[in-house]
């Protein structure tokens, strides 16, 4: 699963480095993701793994790292 | 005997009421104006607009008003103007800072006033975060680029 979203942060995330070198507890915002990065990375995780984020998850939190990401994505049943 | 009871009470409240007045000059004093300010790329709406998700993108992040605004007859909605409002809606949310950072994009909308001036309001949980600090007025500035739109807010009690 973290492939795939290092994949989407590469293609979203507007990162100055390639998110395969990032860790997965890295925070994503101050390796430069912007804010509106963030909701392009959420549009194309909803569209990756076929999913839709309920509101109550849609939180600068929920999107801070590979590991934040990987959590919320685990809770909506994305093994 | 009761008045031993009775000025102890009474200093407290006293030392309570002191601390309080001291709390409310502290926060006077520190916060009398808040500022943000926030810069997007017009290519990251594009492509948010370009997306299989462009209409959840659009109910989630833009009231019906802000939507309306941004659009005009034979283009459609323009990625230029919705950037414009989603760095005014970043930049109150750093203007206002704490529990802000994590309002819904909707709870902080820009709408036009009578002379077609960009005004700010808020809702839910970043009206609530303004509240907390007492802030009521907001001064929104916003501008355009070729490929960026920016906006200034000026946050005062």
């Amino acid at each position: 699963m973290k492939e795939r979203i290092r994949r989407v942060l590469d293609d979203h995330g507007r990162l100055p480095v390639s998110a395969g070198i990032l860790e997965d507890e890295a925070n994503l915002y101050s390796a430069g993701m912007t804010s509106h990065a963030s909701v392009n990375v959420m549009l194309a995780l909803e569209e990756e793994f076929d999913v839709e984020f309920p509101d109550e998850m849609l939180t600068r939190n929920a999107f801070e790292s590979i590991d934040s990401i990987a959590s919320s994505l685990t809770t909506l049943g994305v093994s | 005997m009761a008045l031993y009871l009775i000025a102890p009470s009474i200093a407290l409240v006293g030392a309570g009421a002191v601390l309080a007045a001291r709390a409310r000059f502290r926060l006077r004093r520190i916060d009398p104006v808040r500022i943000g300010v926030d810069i997007v790329e017009v290519r990251d709406v594009a492509s948010a607009l370009a997306s299989p998700r462009a209409e959840r993108y659009l109910r989630l992040v833009y009231g019906a008003g802000e939507r309306r605004d941004c659009s005009s007859p034979g283009f459609g909605v323009e990625p230029s103007r919705l950037a414009a409002r989603f760095a005014a809606k970043e930049a109150v949310r750093k203007a206002i800072g704490g529990a802000a950072l994590e309002a819904p994009w909707t709870s902080i909308q820009v709408e036009r006033g009578p002379g077609g001036e960009p005004l700010v309001r808020l809702a839910g949980p970043a009206a609530a975060a303004a509240r907390e600090l007492g802030l009521r007025r907001f001064a929104v500035s916003l501008s355009h680029e070729p490929g960026y739109a920016a906006a200034m807010v000026v946050a005062t009690r």
